[in-house]
């Protein structure tokens, strides 16, 4: 590649989809206005579990501007459940995991039974959004309530089922072990035994979602406008339940205000409103409410941990032993997904020669739980890093150190974990340096020993003040696959399609960086088209913080197809031989000789079919190439997290005074974009761990259904974040790249309870659960120091 | 009860008027009614600020307001910040300092931005913490936001914002 461009990879190029949001003049799903759309609103339990005996739509189809009114009764013959059991899992990591999984299907509106409130099971169509909430609010169910199944510890022991055919409420059970962990923690010196549990909390991003579809009848085909992470997904599911070819389905995501996982599968509404859209032959559109989406979106996390751990004298783990339970709710729409990131995740960057794992995926009368930013991470981070608190203060040693100690070391990468990852290939960290890692996040908040003075001194002062840490690995950039095509038209522009679905990533601008970089163009003259299907043949969506990964791979790889024409046409006007060739400014030319070389927009006009094209003997016409990249396995990205937190004495408040987060995702597309995402994900994880809780009732009520009591961080509820970022490339890949949309997420519980319990430590309490609640804080410190121990 | 009537107001510095029912939210008239889709709905009850607009100077939440409420209103929107192609100082500004991601919270965020720095010309940067936490986003983490509207006050008011640390 010649460098008379500059390389777009590597800097904080200005977004180019700032202008358009900016000026609110992006379209969401709730922007979009078609000529005679009529409007959704749906009805949804208020019963945890309940039977439904019948339900009276007399009322709301004689209502005003109604023009549909339908209930789970007329629908259960004409639409399939959503399977369960979709999420492909691959012979290696069946080998490794034991899995026993039988996720039951969804019901798009259920006929029979409801299990959790805010499942819909009745649907108007009306005129506007106003008439059809009038409508929604006449209709009359019959249900008898059933008793609630209100969490999944309750849930193992409960008589009720959640679905009758899961006996003992199990979806789906995983056994994972490396070497003998029973023989292990009977060797272990000491042993340390814990409960820890991580709460629920979603993704909350501030679109809600959406759906709009329109039908065609003259083609039989359909559009689908949803605000979703995953349309190739959605086209699927909605083909396969209209049961039309994929190819009469597209849908397109169009701005999406956040998803962070939360939109990342497909949901019924994607259907129904498909479905409506169709059997009515007009424009429909469906906007979930904030409301709603606190009731209905996929909530995250909830997982009850049982630890053991062996280590010895000097701190050294040599064992862990995970048993834990998965609060699924009602369904389980990515499967075993956040199960199998658990085990696969729990020992983190730590070098620990046994572990077992054994869980269990809970079915309860709640919110099915989907992956959410961290998908498992969080919840293992927050027991693994509490237990290592936990044993440095068992023996007397500085937390850090007891981390620098157990720690994966530069010179063992890559390392073999002894699991395999969800992509079927035994896990090995590609690249890194952890306990570095470690050091810059301990010499960002000010050095150990300047802190631990500082403590103490502040201790003699009455003052609380602790330092918490976290570290973690994450893998990212996972397959299957992701779809790319690329074409040079006679404009002479790249243009570049992808199955990546952006909610905010600035992917436009990311993959037009990485087009320009391959094809040594202006950035000015790549063409992004992201998240239609009509684009990209087969694609995967933008969750699992993949995209920069498996995008730009198969960005590459179409690219190299398109390539190989663009020299071989080039070659036979210029009359050269291919190897003299190179890519220049926007053109091809010969290495050496500045005169000799045609623009990309000539050769695309060379390589036109038809009479007076001037390709070669044997290259077909057109300059355009689709490619499926299948990553070889995943990238390790990490991070080493360092907080300072001062507690005060009066009102219990924990304040953050100063947070760092080492991170590493190998080489950065864009450093200011990537910047961004960190401080994103850590602030979702502070407000995690502090204040967002979807907290339940024991008959199953959600107690948090409003912006009022569900409580998001705000701009001042954000400490000062420093987020230094390392680059060590991953050898997995041609551009170096790992992933980092979740990352920043997954730390900050944990930091936070580490660090109040180190504040607290002359009380001798623990805090073993998320969030962090002030009031328990207050607790220990009216028990006082005495009376603690 | 139901019956629509016709509110004309002054949106952008245009007199426009549209029908609406006594119970319209004054967001969906400027959203459904007038096309003005800049304006988004984060919340429908008044919490995450997304729909915030100027009405008659003075930054408002377009979910809690009827649109017979704004009869004869001065309202001013996103839409009417950026001057043609040019944006306004503040949307440059939010560019420059990585202040939005999705989008999706960004025109309440300015709304409430101007409003707030209109409000004082002796902002601290924790005036500003507080003041923009008026509204919500889940994006950035807010580094980037509080960077451009302290930048803006400081153009708009042409001294330093006070940096504090934010123990107030």
């Amino acid at each position: 590649m010649a460098d008379t461009m500059p390389s777009y990879i590597g800097r904080s190029v200005v977004r180019r989809e700032d202008n358009r949001l900016l000026k609110g003049a992006g379209t969401f799903v709730g922007d979009m206005k078609l000529e005679g759309m009529l409007h959704v609103a749906i009805v949804r339990s208020q019963m945890a579990h309940a039977r439904i005996n019948g339900v009276d739509l007399t009322a709301a189809r004689d209502a005003d501007g109604v023009v549909l009114a339908l209930a789970g009764e007329e629908l259960k013959d004409v639409l399939p459940p959503i399977s369960g059991m979709q999420v492909a899992a691959p012979k290696g990591w069946r080998d490794g995991m034991d899995p026993h999984i039988e996720i039951p299907d969804q019901t798009l509106v259920p006929h029979d039974k409801l299990r959790y409130v805010g499942e819909p099971y009745a649907l108007v169509v009306a005129d506007d959004r106003y008439l059809a909430e009038d409508a929604a609010e006449l209709i009359d169910g019959d249900f008898d309530p059933l008793p609630p199944v209100a969490n999944a510890e309750a849930a193992l022991d409960a008589e009720a089922l959640v679905h009758d055919h899961l006996p003992g409420n199990i979806a789906a059970t995983l056994h994972a072990r490396k070497g003998d962990g029973e023989a292990a923690l009977a060797d272990a010196p000491h042993r340390l035994k814990r409960r820890f549990f991580h709460h629920r909390y979603a993704a909350m991003p501030m679109e809600c979602r959406g759906v709009v579809a329109e039908y065609d009848s003259r083609t039989d085909s359909i559009t689908v406008w949803s605000s979703t992470q995953v349309v190739h997904w959605v086209r699927r599911e909605v083909a396969n339940a209209l049961g039309m070819p994929e190819d009469r389905v597209r849908v397109v995501a169009p701005d999406v205000g956040g998803g962070f996982g939360g939109k990342g599968h497909v949901y019924p509404e994607d259907i129904l409103v498909a479905y409506l859209a169709k059997r009515l032959d007009r424009p429909v559109k469906w906007l979930e409410d904030r409301h709603e989406h606190l009731l209905n979106a996929a909530h995250s996390r909830d997982n009850l941990f049982d630890i053991e751990v062996g280590y010895d004298d000097n701190g050294r783990i040599s064992v862990v032993k995970n048993y834990f339970l998965v609060d699924s709710g009602a369904y389980s729409p990515v499967g075993a997904a956040i199960a199998g990131n658990s085990i696969a995740h729990f020992m983190g960057p730590y070098d620990i020669p046994h572990y077992e794992a054994d869980c269990r995926v809970m079915m309860t009368n709640r919110t099915p739980n989907a992956p959410y930013r961290g998908a498992g991470r969080p919840e293992v981070a927050f027991a693994m890093e509490r237990s290592i608190d936990l044993i440095a203060n068992a023996l007397g040693l500085d937390p850090a150190e007891v981390r620098f100690r157990n720690m994966i070391q530069p010179e063992q990468m890559p390392y073999a974990v002894g699991l395999p990852y969800r992509d079927g290939v035994m896990i090995e960290y590609d690249s890194g340096d952890y306990p570095e890692a470690l050091r810059k996040a301990l010499d960002g908040i000010g050095g150990l020993e300047a802190f631990r003075v500082r403590q103490k001194a502040a201790l003699a002062e009455g003052r609380y003040l602790g330092l918490g840490l976290g570290c973690y690995v994450e893998g990212t950039g996972i397959g299957p696959f992701e779809g790319a095509t690329v074409k040079i038209d006679s404009s002479g522009k790249v243009m570049v399609a992808t199955g990546a679905c952006p909610q905010g990533q600035g992917h436009e601008t990311a993959f037009a960086q990485v087009a320009a970089d391959i094809w040594n163009v202006d950035i000015d003259d790549v063409v992004v088209t992201l998240a239609d299907t009509s684009h990209v043949t087969m694609g995967y969506g933008t969750i699992a913080s993949r995209s920069a990964v498996t995008a730009s791979g198969a960005i590459q790889e179409s690219s190299d197809k398109v390539k190989e024409k663009v020299f071989a046409i080039a070659a036979n006007v210029l009359e050269a031989s291919e190897s003299d060739l190179e890519l220049r400014d926007g053109s091809v030319g010969v290495k050496g000789v500045p005169e000799m070389s045609m623009t990309l927009k000539e050769v695309a006009r060379a390589a036109l079919p038809g009479w007076i094209h001037q390709r070669p003997e044997g290259i077909e016409a057109g300059l355009e190439g689709t490619a499926y990249y299948e990553p070889p396995t995943v990238t390790w990205a990490y991070a080493a997290n360092a907080a300072i937190v001062e507690i005060d004495p009066q009102t219990g408040v924990p304040k953050i005074e100063n947070y760092v987060e080492v991170h590493d995702a190998g080489t950065l597309i864009n450093p200011g974009i990537a910047d961004g995402q960190v401080k994103g994900g850590l602030v979702q994880g502070i407000g995690g761990g502090l204040f967002e809780e979807l907290s339940y009732d024991e008959h199953g009520q959600l107690m948090t259904g409003s912006f009022m009591d569900y409580l998001l961080p705000t701009a001042s509820d954000v400490p000062p974040i420093n987020v230094i970022h390392s680059e060590t490339p991953s050898p997995r890949n041609a551009f170096g790249f790992k992933g980092l949309g979740e990352g920043g997420a997954i730390a900050p519980p944990v930091v936070i309870a580490n660090a109040v319990c180190d504040a607290l430590k002359p009380f001798g309490a623990e805090l073993n659960n998320t969030p962090v609640r002030t009031e328990a804080i207050l607790n220990i410190l009216d028990t006082g120091p005495a009376a603690a121990k | 009860m139901k019956a629509p009537r016709t509110v004309s107001l002054t949106v952008n510095g245009e007199t426009l008027s549209g029908e609406a029912s006594p119970r319209m939210l004054f967001a969906d008239f400027l959203r459904e009614v007038l096309g003005k889709t800049g304006t988004h709905v984060g919340c429908e009850h008044g919490v995450c600020g997304a729909c915030t607009v100027i009405v008659d100077g003075v930054a408002a939440r377009s979910c809690l307001m009827f649109a017979i409420q704004a009869e004869g209103a001065d309202v001013q929107t996103v839409e009417g910040l950026a001057d043609g192609d040019e944006l306004h100082p503040l949307q440059k500004l939010f560019s420059e300092h990585r202040a939005l991601q999705c989008g999706y919270c960004t025109p309440g965020m300015l709304m409430t931005a101007i409003d707030l720095v209109n409000s004082s010309d002796s902002l601290s940067e924790q005036d500003i913490k507080v003041g923009m936490s008026a509204a919500l986003c889940r994006c950035t983490g807010y580094e980037g936001i509080i960077k451009a509207v302290t930048a803006y006050a400081e153009q708009v008011h042409g001294k330093p914002v006070k940096q504090e640390s934010d123990n107030g």
